[in-house]
């Protein structure tokens, strides 16, 4: 497996979007190369025979009645919203303009 | 009426029946521990808001229900009047929910988790939220937003995390009682290094609908206290079915009280985990841990060893596992639904700039780190090598506990590797830091069930030592049995609780300590 560079931490800032300075990436790498490295056994581990896990308790079929539970007023869904307006959230710009 | 430093040090079940038998009040018990939060939580730091006018107001209402008698009185639960503290990672009406983040500061939630639901219905009043590494990533507190807390054994060193809030509120004797949140060991760690009880039940027993998510297949709320019996008592107030939680499960939990009042062990076969202890174990815990497997063995259990040889990859996958499930569950953080939005400081104001300088300025470092390895391991061509293998290994571990518990009836380890250490001694070092979760991380992979219960004090420093129970899936029972009959047998030996070893915390001087009963 390879490992991580500074690069690779600049492209997954930007896909998880958070912004780094020139300073936080450089310690980032240096600190998430270390943990890579740690857990790389972790691929040797299982065989091809071995199935995946996703869940510790496997529960199968949990439906729920298909009617109208509990919701939240506008009022109550856009208590904690940083910017409102007419009764929905307002959100920033989502294309660029030029 | 007994005197309040008394009341602050009774046990939830203690606490309970004196109120059960209207020799102190609610109100009385609930403003004493008011009073303790305010003359020592400026040292311990455990709580992140205090929710006096509303804990008493519902302490006065269960006296009020005491003092009238009849059905009401005598529906009561066996706990109401009993004051508890949740971790600010379950969102409460009427109080802040930080997740001890800035992103979320003074966020209020519109509603309230289902077990906080459960603790207004058995009338328990809520002291206050309490202190956490951000979003529950981390073993000492000291990631928090708002600031360490700090362990009341050494005010210099670390209280365990995530949940060191609540393992330090309840060893400070702030709150007879806490909820915490368990995804690696966040609910045993902290109890290990504090001298307090902490238990993770199986996976789904405790509804996690309103405990803001970490890593959904790993999560689970908890009861935390001072006593075995106690545990057993919470976890029977907040535990059943809920059909807003997908995993809940719908099985039975109600003989966890009568596990813990049992007091038994004769022929129960109780397994050491090999690669749980010995290497890598400071040797204090080593012989705190030998000695309760002494204990056990003269009240009749019959100790085996068994062997779990893939635990040795369980950090690692949890390493890959959680950060990914982390990367996926804290996106919901993007400046426009709930809590911190923060505008670039210069170009246009596009939603994914915005989303960029929020998270940059509301996320501290621990939590990038794990959103970034987190992307990284599930982004594509290395999905296989990490995420799919770690999930293999998460399989491999549920093996190993399936074969342990065809040999044994619980299996036992030291919680932790080592006693509390000191504050900043490994937040520069996050894979020292991660090594703290070695010996609790195994059961969440598993959703197995367990319980930290003190063990003594380490030779070498005089610092708390955890003694980890783990039952099979759905047995929660066995713990709390096992648990109870270590307890006494230590206490029997020590002369009393370990807390009453604990140094006195000196109240500070005038004018130093928080505002007596308001909210901070």
């Amino acid at each position: 497996m390879a490992a991580i560079n500074r690069d690779d931490v600049a492209h997954l800032a930007r896909l998880a979007h958070i912004e780094m300075s020139a300073e936080e990436l450089d310690r980032m790498a240096g600190e998430l190369a270390v943990i890579v490295d740690s857990v790389k056994s972790v691929s040797e581990a299982a065989g091809d025979d071995v199935p995946a896990t996703s869940h510790p308790i496997p529960l199968s079929n949990v439906f729920r009645e298909d009617v109208v539970g509990h919701t939240f007023t506008a009022e109550q869904a856009l208590s904690g919203a940083p910017d409102a307006a007419e009764d929905r959230f307002k959100v920033p710009a989502i294309l660029d303009e030029d | 009426m007994t005197d309040s430093n008394e009341l602050i040090r009774l046990s939830a079940a203690a606490l309970a029946a004196k109120l059960g038998a209207r020799e102190v009040t609610s109100v009385e018990v609930t403003q004493a521990y008011l009073d303790r939060i305010a003359a020592v939580d400026g040292q311990v730091n455990a709580f992140l808001h205090v929710n006096a006018e509303e804990a008493l107001a519902v302490a006065a209402e269960v006296d009020a229900i005491r003092a009238a008698g009849g059905a009401a009185a005598e529906e009561l639960h066996e706990l109401a009047g009993v004051p508890i503290a949740v971790k600010d990672l379950i969102v409460t009406i009427g109080q802040p929910t930080t997740a001890g983040s800035k992103i979320l500061e003074g966020w209020h939630s519109p509603y309230d988790a289902t077990v906080i639901k459960k603790l207004r219905a058995a009338k328990m009043p809520i002291l206050g939220k309490t202190n956490l590494d951000e979003f529950a990533m981390g073993s000492s507190t000291e990631h928090s937003a708002y600031g360490p807390t700090r362990n009341p054994w050494d005010l210099d060193r670390i209280p365990g995390g995530s949940g060191g809030g609540s393992a330090a509120a309840v060893a400070a004797f702030e709150a007879p009682l806490a909820l915490g949140t368990d995804t690696g060991g966040s609910i045993r760690q902290p109890g290990a290094v504090t001298g307090t009880v902490g238990v993770k039940p199986t996976y789904g027993a405790v509804s996690r609908y309103g405990a803001i998510a970490m890593a959904s297949s790993l999560d689970q709320i908890g009861p935390v206290s001072r006593t075995v019996l106690d545990s057993a008592l919470l976890q029977e107030v907040i535990g059943g079915h809920d059909p807003q939680d997908s995993t809940s499960l719908t099985d039975s939990f109600d003989n966890l009280v009568a596990a813990a009042r049992t007091g038994n062990v004769k022929g129960m076969k109780i397994g050491i985990i090999k690669e749980l202890h010995g290497e890598g174990y400071q040797a204090g815990v080593e012989n705190r841990f030998n000695e309760s497997l002494e204990l056990l063995k003269e009240a009749g259990a019959e100790i085996v060893e068994v062997s779990c040889p893939n635990f040795k990859y369980a950090l690692g996958a949890y390493y890959l596992i959680m950060p990914s499930e982390v990367s996926s569950n804290l996106a919901k953080f993007d400046g426009v639904r709930f809590g911190l939005r923060v505008l670039p400081k210069e170009g246009p104001l596009t939603i994914e700039r915005v989303m960029g300088a929020t998270r940059a300025a509301g996320f501290g470092d621990e939590v990038k780190r794990r959103i970034i390895l987190g992307t990284y391991a599930l982004s594509a061509g290395y999905y296989d090598a990490y995420y799919g293998s770690a999930q293999k290994v998460r399989t491999l571990i549920q093996r190993d506990f399936d074969a342990a518990f065809a040999q044994a009836d619980v299996l036992i380890s030291p919680t932790a590797p080592t006693t509390a250490f000191k504050l900043g001694e490994k937040l520069n070092d996050p894979l020292a830091m991660y090594l703290n979760d070695v010996a609790t991380i195994p059961a969440n992979m598993a959703g197995v069930p367990g319980l930290s219960l003190p063990g003594g004090l380490a030779d070498e420093d005089g610092l708390p030592v955890g003694i980890q129970l783990l039952a099979p899936a759905r047995e929660d029972a066995r713990l709390y049995r096992v648990g109870a009959v270590l307890e006494s047998l230590l206490e029997e030996k020590w002369g009393g609780p370990l807390l009453d070893r604990a140094p006195e915390l000196q109240a500070p001087a005038i004018g130093a300590a928080n505002t007596v009963g308001g909210s901070n």
